[in-house]
C-alpha cells in the first residue's frame, strides 16, 4: 500500500475536537510496515489518544531510535517534530529534548531491540531521573529489519520462525521500570485498541516517567506457533488486571459496574483514573505488592495487562533539577549572560 | 660548591605524596609569589590515584612572564621518600635540595653539586601537635613558612592570603599563622637564609588574573548562554563539569524564585552525555558537554548524527595522552584528528584551539554562537595543562552589547506570513539552512529529523542524487566555518626569516619564550598560531611563503601537520614536526633544540627555490 499517496482531502462532515482538528490531522505519512504489523495499531492508538485529549499536534515531540517501532513516528502526528535519532539512544536524546523545553509533550518510541539490548542502559536511567516522558516499547521479541533474530525480550523457549529455541532468560522490561523507580508502569496488547488508547492518553496525562510495555506481534518473523510474542498467544495468556475507561473530565461514569469494581486514582494535576478492576484486590499504587503479583502471574505464564503501577504522588526531572518555569530553549541574554559589571567582580576575585 | 644565584628566575619543584594536603600549602606559595608582583605559572604532575601516590608541583618563576614549562628545577622540595633519587637527580647544579631531616640519611642520598638544606619538619610537628592530622597538614605550611624565609618572600602576603581563605574561621585562620611563623622562625635561626634563589618585589603581575582553564572554560559557557550540560567523570575534564556547576549557582538562579536557568545532568556514560547535549541543540537550548579522549571515542557515533542532522552543541574536549586510558593525568594534544573527522561516513569538524583561561572563556563562549549559526557539533580543545592549572592570564572581558547569535531559526511569526520552509535547502548560498524549534506552529514547520538520507525539505530519500546534493552543501556549509573560526595570528620575526612555525593550543606560551631565545640565538622564525579548523586561506599563504615551516605539536602522529597536508593542502615536504608527546606540557628548550637543530641541518637553500 505504500506507493499509494495518503488522500489529504478530508470528509467535511469529520468530527474535531474541543482545539478543531479531526482525528485526521493526527495522522502521519503511510506506513512501510508490513501489512498487519502490530506497530502499526499502536501508531493509530497513539492518535485517536492524541486526538480524544484535545492536544494540539505540534506541541507534541515525537523521538525514537532505531528499528521498525523507532520507524513508526512517521506515520502519526504527522505536524509534530520528530526525531529518529541513533540506536538504543533515544531516551538521553528525548532528555535533553525534555530539558530545553518542559512545555512539550515528549513521546518516545522504541522497541524491544532498541530498548532493551542496545539502549537498555539509557532506558533505565532515563526512567530512574523521572524523565517526564511517554515511553513506549513497541515489543515483538524479535530484530525485523535485519530479518529475525531473537531480542532480549524473548522468552526462553519460544521458538524463532526457524524452529530454533531462545535458551537465554527473556528482559522483563515492565519488572525492571518498576524497580527503576517508574511512576506509571502499563503494558498492553497492540491487538487490544481498547485498553491501549486509554493507557496512553493517562500516560500522557501522568507527570514524570510513564512506560508502556506493548507487545506487538511482528507478522513477518514472530507469529508462529511456538512463538509467544504471536497474536494467538497473547490473545490466548493475556490477563488484564484492570480496563481504563475513564478519564475524569471527559465522559460520565456511566457503566453499571457495583461499588467495588471502580478504583479511582488521582493524578498529580487532580485528574482522576478511574479504573475497573478485573483482578480482584490489585492495588496498582502498591509497587512492592505490585511486583510480587507480576512475578506471580509471569511464573504462571500470564501476560497480565493493564494499568500496573501508578505513583500519584510522582514528580519528574525539572522538579528535581529545580529549574525555572519557562522552557529554557526561551530564555534570552538577559536571563542568562552575568555582564561585564559581574565579570568584572569575577575578575577581581582571580587575583 | 657552585650555588644558583636567580632572582625571580627560577623553578621549585614540590614532591609531595597524594592526599597529604600539600596541594593547597604549594599553592600557597605560588599565590604569596604573585602577590609580591612576580608571575608565577605552577603545575601539577599527579598519579591517576586518591592517596598515597606521588605527587609534584612545579612552579616556575619568572618575572618576564614566561608561562611555559622551562625544564630542569632550581629547587626541589623533597617531601616523599618514594620519589628521592629521581627529585634529587634532577636538580640543576648548584640548585637547592630541601628536605626533612629529622631522620639521618647517608651520605650517598645526596649529590656534591646540589645544596642540601635539611630541616627536621617532623620532629618540629610532633613536638607541636599531638594531632595526627595536624601533624600531617602544618607540615606543609611549616615548610611553606621556612621557605619564606630561604627565598625572602614576604611573610604578610601569605598572611593576607590566610586571612582572604579563612575569613570568618578565626581558629582556622591563628593556627596556620603559628605554623607559618613556626617554619620562618626556625629557618631564620638555624639555616643560611636567604639561598641564591630570591623573589623580588616587582610589578609584572599587572591587572592579570591567575584562573585555570577547565574554570575559564566554563565561565564562558555560562557566558555564552549554555543552559543544558551533560557529562560524564572523566579526567582531566571533570572538574569543568564541576566549576560549571559552581558557577550556575551563583550567576544562574532566578532571584525572585529560586529556580535554576540551567539544567546540569551527570550522564550514566559519555554516550548519553552528548544524547542529552544532541537532544537539547535540536530543541533550541545551548548545551554542551565536557569530556576527554576516550569520552569522544565514546560519542563518535552521536557526532556523526549531529553532523549529518545538523544539530547544534559543543564539545569541549580536555585532552590527554592516548590511546586507550593512556595517560589520564597527562597532557597531550593527540585528538586532533579524532575530533576533525569524528563518526563514521564522510565528517568534518570545527575545532577551536585556545591557548590559555583567557581564550578557554572567550572561545568557549564563542563556541555557542558558532554551533547554532552553523548547526553542527564544535569542539573546543584544549588539554590538561590548561585545563587542571592555574594560569597567570589576561582578564576576561565581556562587551554587553554582544547578543548571542542564535543562527537561521524561523519563527512562528515567519511561518504564519508563508515564508518556505526546507529544512535542508541552502536558500542562502552558504550551506546553512533555516530550522525550526520543535512546537513552534500548529501546521507548518514541523519536520523529521533523521540521520538517514533526507531531500531539501526532510522527506525521506534513499535517492543517490538527494545525498549527494546534501552532503556537498554540508561541504558548502564547511567552508563557510572557514570566515566564521577565529583567524590564525601571526608573530613575526624581528628580522627577515627563512622558517616559519605553526603553533596551537598550550604549546603557546614555550613557544612564545623559545622564538625569544632563537631569535637571541640568530635563528629568526616567523610563528603563525593556529586558533581554530577548519583553516582559513592565510595558513596555506603563510606556509608558502617559508621554505621550511616547523609544525609545533604535542602528539606522536603530527595530527596538526596531518590536517594541514589534508585540508589546506599544503605542501608536505615543507613542513618538519617538532614533536613532544611524553605526557609532560612542551618546554621553550626543547623547542629551541629542536628547532636549532632543523636549522641547522638546513643552511641551504633548498633546489626549488635556486630554480625558480
Amino acid at each position: 500500500m505504500t506507493y499509494l499517496a495518503k488522500p489529504k482531502l478530508h470528509h467535511p462532515t469529520l468530527a474535531k475536537n474541543a482545539v478543531g482538528y479531526t482525528r485526521r490531522d493526527y495522522e502521519g505519512a503511510i506506513s512501510t510496515l508490513c501489512a498487519g504489523c502490530g506497530h502499526d495499531s499502536i501508531s493509530a492508538a497513539i492518535v485517536q489518544a492524541c486526538w480524544e485529549l484535545d492536544i494540539e499536534p505540534h506541541r507534541v515531540a515525537k523521538l525514537s531510535g532505531i528499528g521498525c517501532s523507532s520507524k513508526t513516528p512517521t506515520y502519526f502526528l504527522g505536524n509534530s517534530h520528530g526525531f529518529n535519532s541513533v540506536h538504543g539512544r533515544m531516551p538521553s536524546v528525548l532528555t535533553g529534548a525534555n530539558l530545553a523545553n518542559r512545555e512539550l509533550i515528549y513521546l518516545g518510541v522504541s522497541g524491544d531491540g532498541d530498548s532493551a539490548s542496545i539502549g537498555i542502559g539509557q532506558f533505565a536511567h532515563s526512567v530512574r531521573r523521572g524523565v517526564n516522558m511517554v515511553y513506549i516499547v513497541e515489543n515483538n521479541g524479535v530484530y525485523g529489519l535485519t530479518k529475525g533474530q531473537f531480542s532480549a525480550t524473548a522468552d526462553k523457549g519460544s521458538k524463532s520462525k526457524r524452529g530454533v529455541a531462545n535458551t537465554d532468560e527473556p528482559l522483563d522490561m515492565i519488572g525492571m521500570a518498576l524497580l527503576l523507580g517508574a511512576t506509571y508502569v502499563a503494558r498492553s496488547f497492540s491487538g487490544d485498541k481498547k485498553q491501549l488508547v486509554p493507557l496512553i492518553s493517562a500516560a500522557i496525562q501522568h507527570r514524570g516517567a510513564a512506560f508502556i510495555d506493548v507487545v506487538s506481534p511482528c507478522v513477518a518473523f514472530n507469529n508462529h506457533p511456538g512463538s509467544t510474542k504471536s497474536y494467538d498467544y497473547v490473545r490466548e495468556h493475556n490477563e488484564a488486571v484492570n480496563r481504563l475507561d475513564f478519564i475524569e473530565g471527559r465522559d460520565e461514569i456511566t457503566a453499571e459496574y457495583a461499588p467495588g469494581q471502580v478504583v479511582e486514582v488521582a493524578q498529580h494535576d487532580g485528574a482522576l483514573l478511574r479504573l475497573r478492576k478485573l483482578a480482584p484486590d490489585y492495588d496498582p499504587t502498591d509497587r512492592i505488592k505490585v511486583m510480587k503479583y507480576l512475578q506471580e502471574r509471569a511464573a504462571a505464564g500470564e501476560v497480565v495487562t493493564g494499568l500496573l503501577y501508578l505513583d500519584p504522588a510522582s514528580s519528574d526531572l525539572h522538579e528535581h533539577l529545580n529549574t525555572v518555569e519557562a522552557p529554557l530553549n526561551q530564555l534570552a541574554e538577559r536571563e542568562l549572560c552575568p555582564g561585564s559589571v559581574m565579570l568584572d567582580r569575577i575578575n577581581a576575585a582571580l587575583r | 660548591m657552585k650555588r644558583i644565584e636567580a632572582t625571580n628566575d627560577f623553578v621549585v619543584k614540590f614532591a609531595n605524596v597524594n592526599g597529604s594536603g600539600s596541594a593547597s600549602a604549594n599553592e600557597l606559595f605560588a599565590r604569596s609569589i604573585l602577590r609580591m608582583g612576580v608571575p608565577v605559572s605552577p603545575r601539577n604532575i599527579f598519579p591517576s590515584n586518591i592517596q598515597g601516590l606521588p605527587t609534584w608541583y612545579e612552579v616556575r618563576v619568572n618575572e618576564t612572564g614566561y608561562q611555559g614549562r622551562r625544564g630542569g628545577v632550581d629547587l626541589v622540595v623533597a617531601m616523599n621518600p618514594q620519589t628521592w633519587t629521581q627529585d634529587v637527580k634532577e636538580i640543576d647544579p648548584g640548585g637547592y635540595l630541601f628536605y626533612d631531616n629529622s631522620k639521618p640519611l647517608p651520605k650517598s642520598k645526596f649529590r656534591d653539586d646540589v645544596n642540601a638544606i635539611g630541616m627536621p619538619l617532623t620532629e618540629i610537628c610532633n613536638a607541636t601537635y599531638t594531632d595526627p592530622r595536624q601533624r600531617q597538614l602544618f607540615k606543609n605550611i611549616i615548610y611553606v613558612g621556612a621557605l619564606s624565609a630561604l627565598m625572602e618572600i614576604d611573610p604578610n602576603e601569605i598572611e593576607r592570603l590566610f586571612s582572604e581563605q579563612y575569613k570568618g574561621k578565626e581558629a582556622l585562620l591563628q593556627s596556620n599563622i603559628k605554623a607559618l611563623r613556626l617554619g620562618r622562625d626556625y629557618a631564620r635561626e638555624h639555616l643560611a637564609c636567604p639561598i641564591g634563589l630570591r623573589v623580588k618585589r616587582a610589578n609584572s603581575v599587572g591587572n592579570k588574573i591567575f584562573v585555570d582553564g577547565n574554570s575559564a572554560t566554563a565561565l564562558g559557557a555560562v557566558y555564552g548562554g549554555a543552559t543544558v550540560c551533560a557529562w560524564y567523570p572523566i579526567t582531566p575534564s571533570s572538574s569543568l563539569a564541576e566549576a560549571f556547576i559552581g558557577h550556575c549557582r551563583k550567576y544562574r538562579v532566578d532571584p525572585a524564585t529560586g529556580k535554576h536557568r540551567y539544567a546540569i545532568i551527570q550522564g550514566e556514560d559519555e554516550l548519553a552525555s552528548i544524547g542529552i547535549a544532541i537532544g537539547a541543540g535540536w530543541n533550541g537550548a545551548r548545551s554542551f558537554t565536557a569530556t576527554s579522549g576516550p569520552g569522544i571515542s565514546l560519542m563518535q557515533e552521536f557526532i556523526g548524527l549531529a553532523y549529518f542532522a545538523e544539530i547544534p552543541v559543543v564539545i569541549v574536549d580536555v585532552q590527554r595522552g592516548g590511546p586507550s586510558t593512556g595517560m589520564p593525568t597527562r597532557t597531550q594534544q593527540s585528538d586532533l584528528i579524532s575530533c576533525a573527522y569524528a563518526s563514521h561516513g564522510d565528517t568534518r569538524h570545527v575545532m577551536l584551539f585556545p591557548e590559555d583561561p583567557t581564550e578557554c572563556f572567550e572561545f568557549a563562549a564563542q563556541a555557542f554562537d558558532l554551533a547554532e549559526r552553523l548547526q553542527t557539533p564544535v569542539f573546543v580543545m584544549t588539554d590538561l595543562d590548561i585545563g587542571m592549572n592555574t594560569r597567570l592570564a589576561d582578564p576576561f572581558q565581556w562587551d554587553d552589547t554582544r547578543a548571542y547569535d542564535r543562527g537561521k531559526v524561523m519563527t512562528y511569526a515567519d511561518l504564519e506570513a508563508g515564508r518556505e520552509f526546507g529544512r535542508y535547502l541552502d536558500v542562502d548560498g552558504d550551506g546553512i539552512p533555516f530550522r525550526t524549534y520543535p512546537g513552534t506552529h500548529p501546521a507548518r514547520g514541523a519536520y523529521f529529523t533523521r540521520g538517514t538520507t533526507k531531500d531539501r525539505y526532510a522527506r525521506y530519500s534513499e535517492a543517490g542524487p538527494d545525498y549527494v546534493d546534501n552532503m556537498q552543501r554540508l561541504q558548502r556549509k564547511f567552508d563557510t566555518a572557514k570566515t566564521l573560526v577565529p583567524k590564525p595570528l601571526l608573530r613575526p620575526a624581528d628580522k627577515p626569516a627563512r622558517f616559519g612555525a605553526i603553533f596551537y593550543g598550550s604549546t603557546s606560551p614555550a613557544m612564545q619564550e623559545a622564538l625569544d631565545v632563537l631569535s637571541a640565538r640568530g635563528i629568526h622564525v616567523n610563528a603563525l598560531r593556529v586558533r581554530g579548523f577548519p583553516f582559513q586561506d592565510e595558513i596555506a599563504d603563510f606556509v608558502a611563503a617559508h621554505p621550511w615551516i616547523f609544525v609545533v605539536e604535542q602528539n606522536r602522529d603530527a595530527q596538526l601537520k596531518t590536517l594541514l597536508v589534508n585540508e589546506a593542502k599544503v605542501n608536505p615536504s615543507r613542513l618538519l614536526s617538532v614533536l613532544h608527546y611524553d605526557g609532560t606540557p612542551i618546554t621553550a628548550r626543547f623547542i629551541v633544540d629542536q628547532i636549532s637543530q632543523h636549522a641547522a641541518a638546513r643552511t641551504v637553500v633548498p633546489l626549488k627555490r635556486v630554480v625558480s
